[in-house]
């Protein structure tokens, strides 16, 4: 497909929606008031037409897929045969399964804890430093940045040659200027899971820093100040005052990230591609949606798996919003 | 005042260190796509920030280029190009003693002929007799090198390594994968916060339920509805179009969320009047709300946009791996994959791709962080 090609059909894919709307409304806005009559007829025929596309992707693209995963969780490879609980004993019983579920807990035990951390201290340092914002742009920086990105930025931090070459890895020439050998950080077992962990923390550290910034700012001064007059420290009043009172604030950046977390694919994918025991649930779903001409079983057992993990989340912002609704 | 002035200094050191470890895995990535590449794959980044010394072994031309004059048989020539900025500090004439002499220094061989030899690299060459090797004799040069960055690398990586038609590839991605929600989104939003209809509450709650939804889970349903699809009309089952509807599918629960959380905020009683004032919901929605939520609108499309831009997962399933549809993030995948050695090519790749998030982080920093703050406090 030529540019000009690739021009005129995204110029076409997104004048269509356009068009579907305003062509539409425009013959309810002629013909309605006329031959309807009733404006509540008009009505219903208005919504249909505002909410059918969105209604549509939303029942193809979410709804469906949901129950035929969960249906197909249960079917042969193929999604032929029904097998019953056999996806799930294999799941189970696979040591690859298992290495993944361990790493993703692991890393949702350490990033979301750390990015939190790192977000709150930087954005309280921050708050106080008249180049503050400046720091603040600087970390928030690699949130914008594709994930595949920041892997190619931090495999050339992990950059291994043999130790009678000269290192161009930053670790690895500060390990030797230190005196040790260089290691091949990304191919020791269990701990190479920490060398990603921490790229996926100096991403999201910005998501946290952000949104506490935005927080601190509805801490009443008048609470600080009192607390200074009467001679607490600015760790005292961090952990007694700043902590209490962000509470839903930290609550809420850390099942964000705990989110974001659960699905982790592309660094593992670009990093190690799984190897060397740093596989997580996504990476070995997509390499069996396609393994072997792929399992769409297998596959939709660990997708499920992933949604388990959601699952808490989803029912607590469900209660939230009838709460809401409720007022 | 004392204790505070301290515990100030503390606070600005340690907010340096957050800064600094932040910024130098990006900032090395970036120095080294400006390297030249030989220089790249044999030192480290942060040596070429400084003016570094440089041990050489040149070779001056041979009798063919020799002319007489003043009474002397000379050679003259440059031992290196005159753009690369180095100069050359000492020289010498055996490999054992390569610091022997200075630059203005007369440097005399077994064979009685001389050498002058400027900081530039000029050489005169001189011999009372005439020369008679077809090759000229070593020099060993120290000089001290500058930093010298160039762009020969993003011309390779654009052009040869197919970098550049994979952006446009992503951009003809992201674009309508970030318009085309937002323009259902807006519609639906609208009617789920302005219109009374059955089901209004059920819909809240299953977008509301959605937002969590790993897109993991849709990946095997939608790929199996695409391939029937493409076999059932003669067509290709990964297409630009089905990327489109794919990140709309994605991305659709939190767009429409995010605005009708915003929709929410506006007064009632200007939708009233325009209703008493005769005006249909679709001159509502034209004359009212688009321009009253402009600002919403950059927020959504800046994080719609980076999303799908930085996205590797879906353009990867959903799209052929081909020069034609392959997108920045699989590319720089597959050149990890591919030239993993090649660190001109992975650095330069990786900074073309995030100069669209770049600017778009520099340039309208405010409305990112604005449509981040509003997902996330009420999510």
């Amino acid at each position: 497909m030529t540019i000009l090609n690739l021009v005129f059909i995204v110029f076409l894919g997104v004048l269509f929606f356009i068009a579907y709307f305003h062509i539409s409304n425009y013959i309810l806005d002629i013909y309605g008031n006329k031959t309807l009559k009733r404006y509540n007829f008009e009505n219903s025929i208005r919504v249909i037409v505002f909410i059918t596309p969105a209604f549509i992707v939303l029942f193809i693209f979410i709804l469906y897929p949901v129950f035929e995963t969960i249906r197909l969780s249960f079917y042969d490879k193929f999604g032929r045969e029904f097998v019953g609980l056999y996806n799930y004993k294999w799941a189970i019983n696979d040591p690859e399964f298992r290495r993944s579920i361990l790493n993703n807990l692991v890393w949702l035990l350490v990033v979301p804890t750390l990015s939190t951390f790192f977000g709150l201290v930087i954005a309280n340092l921050a708050d106080r430093i008249w180049w503050g914002s400046i720091a603040k742009s600087i970390i928030f920086m690699p949130m914008a940045i594709s994930f595949v990105g920041a892997g190619v930025i931090w495999k050339f931090i992990y950059e291994y040659r043999g130790p009678e070459n000269t290192q161009i890895g930053l670790l690895n020439a500060i390990i030797v200027s230190l005196g040790y050998e260089p290691q091949a950080w990304l191919t020791i077992p269990m701990w190479n899971n920490f060398f990603l962990m921490a790229i996926m923390i100096w991403i999201q550290t910005g998501l946290a820093l952000v949104i506490f910034s935005a927080a601190l700012r509805s801490i009443p001064k008048e609470m600080l100040e009192a607390a200074r007059i009467d001679g607490a420290s600015e760790l005292k009043i961090f952990f007694s005052i700043i902590i209490p009172y962000l509470e839903q604030t930290i609550l809420v950046i850390w099942t964000l990230i705990t989110i974001i977390v659960l699905r982790i694919f592309d660094i593992i994918f670009a990093m190690t591609n799984g190897e060397w025991q740093t596989g997580v649930l996504a990476n070995l779903m997509y390499d069996w949606m396609f393994r072997g001409g792929g399992d769409s079983g297998r596959g939709s057992v660990l997708a499920i798996v992933i949604m388990i993990g959601v699952i808490p989340i989803l029912a607590w912002n469900l209660y939230k919003h009838r709460q809401e609704q409720k007022i | 005042m004392k204790k505070f002035s301290i515990s100030s200094l503390l606070s600005q050191l340690l907010l340096l260190f957050f800064v600094i470890i932040w910024i130098i895995p990006t900032f090395g990535l970036f120095i080294s796509s400006l390297r030249d590449k030989d220089l790249l794959a044999i030192s480290g980044w942060w040596t070429s920030l400084t003016t570094t010394e440089v041990n050489e072994i040149y070779r001056m031309s041979g009798m063919e280029n020799q002319i007489e004059e003043d009474g002397y048989f000379k050679i003259k020539g440059k031992l290196f190009e005159d753009n690369s900025g180095k100069k050359i500090e000492s020289f010498g004439i055996t490999s054992k003693k390569i610091n022997e002499f200075n630059i203005g220094d007369v440097a005399i061989f077994k064979d009685e002929s001389e050498v002058l030899l400027d900081e530039d690299g000029n050489y005169e060459w001189r011999s009372k007799t005439e020369f008679k090797k077809k090759k000229g004799k070593r020099l060993f040069t120290t000089s001290l090198s500058p930093p010298a960055f160039t762009f020969e690398n993003y011309r390779e990586v654009l052009f040869k390594e197919g970098i550049g038609r994979a952006f446009v590839n992503t951009m003809a991605v992201a674009l309508p994968s970030t318009l085309i929600p937002l323009i259902i989104c807006s519609f639906f939003a609208y009617s789920l916060t302005w219109m009374k209809f059955y089901g209004r509450d059920t819909l809240l709650a299953i977008i509301i339920a959605s937002l969590v939804v790993p897109l993991q889970m849709s990946l095997i349903p939608i790929l199996t509805i695409y391939n029937d699809f493409g076999a059932l009309f003669g067509v290709a089952a990964k297409s630009y179009p089905g990327v489109w509807m794919a990140h709309t599918g994605f991305g659709l629960a939190s767009t429409t969320f995010l605005l009708r959380n915003f929709l929410k905020s506006l007064p009632n009683e200007m939708m009233e009047a325009a209703k008493v004032d005769g005006a249909s919901h679709y001159d509502i929605f034209l004359r009212i709300i688009i321009p009253l939520s402009i600002p919403a609108f950059a927020s959504i499309f800046i994080l719609q946009f980076l999303w799908c831009w930085n996205d590797l997962l879906v353009g990867l399933v959903f799209l052929d791996q081909v020069p034609s549809e392959i997108i920045l993030t699989a590319k720089l995948k597959e050149l990890l994959g591919s030239r993993g050695e090649n660190w001109e090519i992975l650095t330069t790749g990786a900074f073309v791709s995030m100069t669209v998030p770049l600017f778009i982080f520099f340039a309208l920093q405010r409305y990112f962080i604005r449509g981040l703050v509003a997902g996330s406090v009420k999510g």
